[in-house]
């Protein structure tokens, strides 16, 4: 006998998502994924001035604010053949960091972590033991039996006050909570740590971003922050870097590995197939040769057989979302038309289209940036990847999985908070040099076309542009948590969070808290999922991508 | 004493009493309100007494959700745990799917007309609301069931107030802020995303004097929306020198000119930005080299684009 179950809405996510599965024999048989909200962006953005792309596609999401701001202005650059100085590209680099390192950490702590602790328990710790704990895994402050018997109090006092706020009503003592009292003692405390520090770290973006979310120091050309670039800006950039880092070092990775420790049956639950990185962190003007984060595409898990990846390859589907026809088309042409029915799981259910590249699905975000660096032998990843298997004992294959993408994300967090400092130190010896050029001006031609290829924090994220008559003939967008939460393509291939979401353990139909774990573990964000480009005309564009 | 409970919490939270009394100073600067409401401001957010909220997401990018995320005085969890009760909001909520369900329509029916609705994002209009659906239900339709049933509804962000960027031309999906969108009049807190001192400020309005605050004719709180950025630009000298900055590069950006030939709508924008700025008052856009875009006001994606274009 088998049994449908339908979350929604999936909270702790950016955006509005439905999840249905069929449950047979306590395991997740078969998987839908409904994105159900259409905005229509790139329709609006036919006809405007391409300076001010940037400004309309940061609005894509305010959880990811900032990466659909930098993809626009690289592909109007792109199309105009410009080369930003290169203080705007270190400049943009550490927005870019500094975006990753906060959004990793709210998405571990505030929308991941309730998945595998659970905050009642915590009022069972016994304080003395979770002070001893919180000694042997880290080197987090506030971590005396007084800091724990505060935040107990607080969740007690919650508790018995019967207002307990967004921690009402969830799947607290499901049996698939696996930490003891304590663990979850000290991971609720470092929830609340970590929501006071995010708030801190946002201002990294706030001082050369002018604020945050959605910062307005960009332009197609470079940057506009010229008088932020002062000595006194610079130190408290570094501070609230430092800050940032020492919690990343100090709590979210000995937190990840704490918690892991206790999951580890979670590194062969929730793996996908194929995954895909465009890379990201331009070292020098030359892309993508220089790119921190590599570029590639792996298939059926094989590392060895890694590839360089073409986004000339990429397809996008219809055939399951609510657009009229099924043809799958090359992403930069396009002539699907919104035209919504019903919510059908064997026909039409989301908004979504369903990429592939070369006919496949393919997961983004952290664990394939993880996997292309560590299949490329990049030094620093390898390193870590090999460490974090061997503390945890487990092998390489656990990698694909909810645990594999969870890990990943903390890894590549300290990997790039890491390169941080090296990027302030080159701003600050080229500001030594004299040379404080942030801006490039241009003439805006009459045609062309470009691509900015971002890999952002939950993954490769494309735009392209048409410039016509010095105006936006067509622009696209492709974006990861479409890759990640996109339906089943033409070939009805399953996309990748419904093929991590088979085989899931679920012990208890009513409160799936499983499910929540793999959704989440991809870190969903659909209002930059849902895209159309050109519902109004059947013209067709095609792209040159360069 | 309360009060000297909420002091012990802060205390413990690494915030002196001196810092919070410093925010209570700013936030009366920022409502207009004289040094003798200092330490009523400090009462009202240390009161025990929790209203509880209802948080909606419709279509939107979740940065106003971000941007009250950022407050540091009082800090995201003090709002969300000890001045409010912030008992739905799915981008933060522990439960999902049907169990998140059951709180929204136990605050409904339990807290009928004494629970703030805080809305973030418009509603999509067209074919009856298709394009915005949750739980089953489109967005119009759980606006019209909750957020009438609410004390008041406050619109963060200039989506739930008017429209925001998906009604931006020629707006496909017929998106409407959510007073607009179900008939019903709301405190407009707009902004791309808005400060969340302007927030806090209308909440602790609320807290103190039991009403929320005096309004513009565009819904907009007058403390924080009164004058416009221009008015309040420390560049304003500049302008009325006739010093203005020809381009991101020139010397005249680098010496903190006037942005108007660049694109700046700070004169036809009401907002107090320059005045409070974001992130614990670290930056503004003009600060940082950028022009204001008048993100506060309605229609602006239309209205005062193209951007870099002078007005």
């Amino acid at each position: 006998m088998s049994q449908r179950i339908v979350i929604d809405p999936i909270t702790r996510i950016e955006g509005h998502l439905r999840i249905e599965v069929e449950v047979a024999n306590g395991k997740v048989k078969n998987a839908w994924s409904s994105g159900t909200l259409f905005r229509g962006l790139e329709t609006i953005l036919q006809g405007r001035d391409p300076r001010d792309a940037w400004l309309f596609t940061q609005r894509t999401c305010g959880v990811c604010t900032y990466v659909h701001g930098l993809s626009s202005v690289r592909c109007v650059e792109d199309a105009i053949k410009l080369k930003v100085p290169r203080n705007a590209r270190l400049i943009r680099n550490l927005l870019m960091g500094a975006q990753f390192l906060h959004d990793h950490i709210v998405h571990f702590y505030h929308l991941h972590a309730l998945d595998w602790v659970d905050i009642v328990s915590a009022l069972k710790a016994d304080l003395k033991k979770t002070a001893a704990l919180a000694d042997s895994v880290g080197n987090a402050p506030r971590s005396g039996v007084n800091d724990f018997k505060t935040v107990q109090e607080k969740v007690k006092k919650l508790v018995e006050s019967g207002q307990l706020g967004p921690f009402a009503n969830a799947y607290w003592g499901h049996t698939a909570y696996k930490l003891p009292p304590e663990a979850n003692l000290m991971a609720v405390s470092h929830y609340l740590d970590a929501l006071r520090l995010q708030a801190k770290s946002a201002r990294m973006h706030s001082i050369f971003g002018a604020k945050n979310p959605h910062l307005q120091s960009l332009s197609v050309g470079g940057v506009t922050c010229a008088r932020d670039l002062s000595p006194d800006r610079i130190a408290e950039f570094l501070y609230l870097l430092k800050e940032t880092k020492a919690f990343v070092d100090n709590v979210y990775i000995p937190d990840l590995l704490a918690i892991a420790s206790f999951y580890k049956d979670w590194g062969s639950i929730g793996g996908t197939t194929n995954f895909l990185a465009w890379g990201e962190f331009p070292q020098s003007g030359k892309e993508p040769g220089s790119l921190m984060f590599p570029r590639g595409v792996i298939f059926k898990r094989d590392l060895q057989g890694i590839k360089m990846a073409d986004p000339g390859k990429v397809t996008e589907h219809i055939k399951h979302s609510w657009y009229e026809g099924d043809l799958s088309r090359d992403p930069s042409k396009g002539e699907t038309r919104p035209k919504y029915d019903k919510l059908d799981p064997d026909n039409k259910y989301t908004w979504l289209k369903a990429p592939r590249y070369e006919k496949e699905p393919m997961e983004v975000g952290p664990l394939s940036r993880v996997l292309v660096a560590y299949a490329k032998g990049d030094k620093a990843t390898k390193k870590i990847v090999d460490d974090t298997l061997k503390t945890l004992n487990i092998p390489v294959t656990a990698l694909f999985s909810t645990l594999g993408r969870t890990a990943a994300r903390a890894l590549e967090t300290k990997i790039i908070g890491d390169a941080m400092e090296g990027w302030v130190m080159q701003l600050v010896e080229n500001l030594k040099k004299g040379d404080d050029k942030i801006y490039r001006g241009f003439k805006m031609p009459r045609t062309g076309m470009g691509v900015g290829l971002n890999d952002v924090p939950r993954g490769a994220l494309g735009h392209w542009i048409d410039i016509k008559d010095k105006k936006i003939g067509n622009y696209q967008l492709v974006v990861p948590s479409t890759w990640n939460l996109g339906p089943r393509c033409e070939q009805n291939k399953l996309g990748p969070v419904e093929e991590a979401l088979i085989g899931t353990p679920i012990a208890d139909p009513k409160k799936p808290l499983e499910i929540l774990r793999t959704v989440h573990s991809f870190d969903p964000c659909i209002a930059c999922a849902v895209h159309v480009i050109d519902p109004n005309t059947n013209e067709t564009y095609k792209f040159t991508v360069v | 004493m309360d009060n000297e409970r909420f002091f012990e919490r802060l205390k413990e939270r690494n915030v002196s009493r001196r810092d919070f009394m410093k925010f209570c100073g700013m936030l009366a600067a920022t409502m207009g309100l004289s040094s003798s409401f200092v330490p009523k401001i400090a009462e009202a957010l240390a009161s025990p007494g929790k209203p509880p909220v209802v948080w909606l997401h419709f279509a939107e990018c979740t940065g106003c959700s971000e941007g009250f995320l950022r407050s540091m005085y009082p800090w995201a969890d003090e709002l969300i745990l000890d001045i409010l009760s912030v008992d739905y909001h799915e981008t933060i909520m522990a439960a999902a799917g049907d169990q998140a369900e059951e709180i929204l329509e136990d605050i409904v029916k339990k807290h009928k007309g004494k629970f703030i609705c805080v809305v973030e994002g418009a509603i999509p209009t067209k074919q009856g609301g298709v394009f915005g659906m949750g739980g089953g239900k489109t967005f119009l339709e759980t606006a019209d069931h909750v957020c009438k049933k609410a004390l008041a509804t406050i619109a963060i962000g200039t989506c739930s107030c008017y429209g925001g960027v998906q009604a931006a031309a020629p707006n496909p999906t017929g998106a409407k802020g959510v007073g607009d969108a179900i008939g019903i009049k709301t405190v407009n807190i707009p902004g791309c995303p808005p400060n969340p001192i302007n927030f806090v400020g209308t909440i602790v309005n609320y807290l103190l004097m039991g009403k929320l605050p005096k309004t513009d004719k565009l819904g907009r709180p007058l403390f924080a929306y009164g004058k416009t950025v221009h008015d309040q630009c420390p560049r304003r000298s500049h302008f009325e020198a006739g010093e203005f900055a020809p381009s991101f590069d020139s010397k005249e950006a680098g010496k903190g000119w006037c942005l108007y030939d660049l694109g700046c709508k700070g004169p036809e924008t009401y907002n107090n930005c320059p005045l409070v700025k974001f992130n614990d008052g670290t930056s503004w856009p003009v600060e940082a080299g950028h022009p204001c875009i008048g993100c506060s006001e309605p229609g602006f994606w239309d209205s005062m684009s193209p951007f870099y274009e002078s007005l």
